[in-house]
């Protein structure tokens, strides 16, 4: 599992204010210190509160790239903000995401294949977030269909199953597993799957295990990537671990740290 | 409509090990020798490079081998007593891409030489021939550990490739190459996980030691385990290809010492008619058992006899034409 790191995000106070002040100083040191602890790729969200997207994000990735060469993961539902980031980044970015909706897809693969990006496909539609696995992999479907329409490699495709609070949507959980698996059988290279980790977890009283405890599950059942929380320890210390069992690193006894260190 | 061949990808590729180092470097060879860099698994040059061409080391004793059979002495009689003039023979007559000393006089249980004593012979045979060295010890880890740092500084800066270091015992070896310049063979016994974490061992001594480890799989002779050692070539090269930094160096085997302290070489025919000729089985065992291990990727191969040698020299030729298409 790859980690995309969720920490640089509007969400959070101390980005926000960054955001807003133009220091460049907490964001480029949450960069660093994620890749540090083996984030694959770093996301980038300028949060709800700010007036100017295009340009917030454009200035996220900016400073950024300063200090670090790890794809970025640009999160918006704005994309024209999406856009502007991507024409700044210097190398392949991903974007963060689309719903299968037909006109949002017929933009943002249209961006894809323009920018060589790789995108996050959402299984839901107009209608929401649907409550079972085959409506899930249907949409997903869709997202495939469109990805390759756009003339993208299928593997550039990410589909998020949409993993919903553990205390709220408890039914989902299988549901979710089940769409993981049924994702790698819809064609041939296969999509690649992510979720959004923390989500899982919100609202509990026990988000850490949760979230540690989801992600070697939906591992074992092909999640290739999550946007979580890359300085939490223990998470990464059980990806580690999982890729071990999974067969998908060689083991040696520092295999965390080697894990850790493998992008930098 | 034309037919599309699918091609694997890979992410990433072998280091690149440069051995030996020139005037302009800091050392005194003629030339330098690069391995690895390989993008693709063994000779696939049409799904990625294979940017240098694998080495044959020719193994030269400071002492008289007197455990060889005599067709494995013939070709070097008249200089088996000289280490210099052996080398020199092996490059110049033989065709050596490298030298690999072996320190066989410092051994307690013979010679029992000192650190000045080796140092000696390795500054004859520096002499004598431009090709970069590869230097092994006795083999008795206590005493080699004594050996390595004085030979270490006396060659500074000549970019030697040390062998070797294991995991309960790296730390002398890795330090004389951080601190003189020199490369070093990491050397696990038959074991992915082990030659993984020797790695990591190394370059938390010294990152830039990273790009001057040459793995030593440990292999064996050909009908005594190869296949185990070909099987962790192949994983270590997968892993290498896919992303893996801890396992993507080049790969060193121990050939003729395999191949020649095994009785298969060494038994005459009037003791076992069925397994033919000694000097012409025990030849061709040494080149086949270096031929199953270019095949799997193995970039420096330490050999000991001219006709073994020159067959393989052959057999590389053929295989680095390139099929790309």
């Amino acid at each position: 599992m790859i980690i995309i790191g969720e920490r640089i995000n509007g969400m959070f106070r101390d980005i926000a204010q960054a955001i807003r002040e133009k220091d460049p100083k907490p964001v480029q040191e949450w960069a660093r210190k994620q890749e540090a602890m083996g984030a694959g790729y770093l996301d980038l969200n300028v949060g709800p509160a700010v007036a100017d997207r295009v340009s917030a994000l454009k200035w996220l990735v900016e400073v950024t790239q300063e200090v670090s060469k790890l794809p970025l993961c640009l999160d918006s539902t704005d994309y024209d903000a999406i856009e502007a980031g991507l024409e700044v980044c210097k190398n392949p970015a991903m974007i963060n995401s689309v719903p299968a909706v037909q006109e949002k897809m017929d933009r943002v693969f249209a961006m894809a294949a323009k920018y060589d990006a790789e995108v996050i496909g959402l299984a839901m539609s107009e209608e929401g977030i649907p409550k079972d696995a085959e409506s899930r992999v249907a949409l997903a479907m869709e997202l495939v269909a469109n990805c390759d329409a756009h003339g993208i490699s299928i593997d550039k495709l990410y589909i998020d199953p949409l993993a919903l609070p553990a205390n709220v949507g408890q039914d989902h959980g299988p549901e979710v597993f089940e769409t993981l698996r049924q994702i790698k059988l819809l064609s041939d290279p296969p999509p690649k799957t992510t979720v959004g980790l923390s989500n899982i977890s919100q609202g509990t009283k026990n988000r850490e295990l949760l979230n540690r405890i989801f992600a070697v599950m939906a591992m074992a059942n092909g999640l290739d990537s999550a946007i979580c929380d890359a300085c939490d320890e223990e998470l990464v210390a059980a990806v580690a671990t999982g890729r071990i069992l999974l067969n998908q690193d060689i083991y040696c006894d520092s295999y965390v740290n080697v894990f850790k260190s493998q992008n930098q | 409509m034309a037919v599309e061949i699918n091609k694997e990808k890979y992410r990433s590729q072998v280091r690149e090990v440069v051995l030996g180092a020139t005037s302009a470097e800091g050392g005194t060879r003629s030339h330098t020798v690069k391995v690895g860099g390989e993008a693709a698994l063994p000779f696939l040059h049409f799904e990625g490079a294979i940017p240098n061409r694998p080495v044959i080391a020719m193994e030269v004793w400071d002492i008289v081998p007197e455990e060889w059979p005599a067709n494995l002495k013939d070709p070097f009689a008249d200089v088996i007593s000289d280490p210099a003039a052996w080398a020199k023979k092996c490059v110049e007559e033989y065709g050596a891409d490298m030298i690999a000393l072996r320190l066989k006089s410092a051994d307690p249980d013979g010679k029992d030489a000192g650190a000045e004593e080796c140092i000696a012979n390795l500054k004859k045979v520096l002499a004598a021939v431009g090709v970069p060295l590869i230097i092994y010890g006795c083999g008795k880890t206590e005493k080699d550990n004594t050996i390595m740092g004085p030979l270490a500084e006396a060659a500074e800066g000549e970019n030697l490739l040390l062998g070797v270091a294991e995991q309960e015992n790296f730390k002398s070896v890795a330090s004389a190459a951080m601190a003189y310049k020199h490369s070093v063979i990491a050397q696990s016994p038959i074991d992915i996980n082990i030659a993984k974490q020797l790695n990591i061992l190394i370059s938390e001594m010294s990152t830039p030691l990273l790009d001057r480890i040459v793995i030593d799989p440990t292999i064996a002779a050909l009908g005594y385990g190869i296949e185990y050692s070909y099987s962790i070539m192949e994983r270590a090269r997968y892993g290498a290809l896919n992303g893996d930094r801890m396992l993507a160096m080049p790969m060193i085997g121990n050939v003729g010492n395999e191949v020649w302290t095994k009785k298969e070489a060494n038994i005459s025919a009037s003791e076992q008619p069925s397994w033919g000729e000694q000097a012409e089985r025990s030849m061709a065992w040494e080149a086949t058992t270096a031929m199953a291990l270019v095949q799997a990727g193995m970039d420096i191969l330490v050999m000991r006899h001219p006709q073994a040698v020159a067959l393989v020299k052959n057999a590389i030729d053929e295989l680095m034409q390139d099929n790309s298409y």
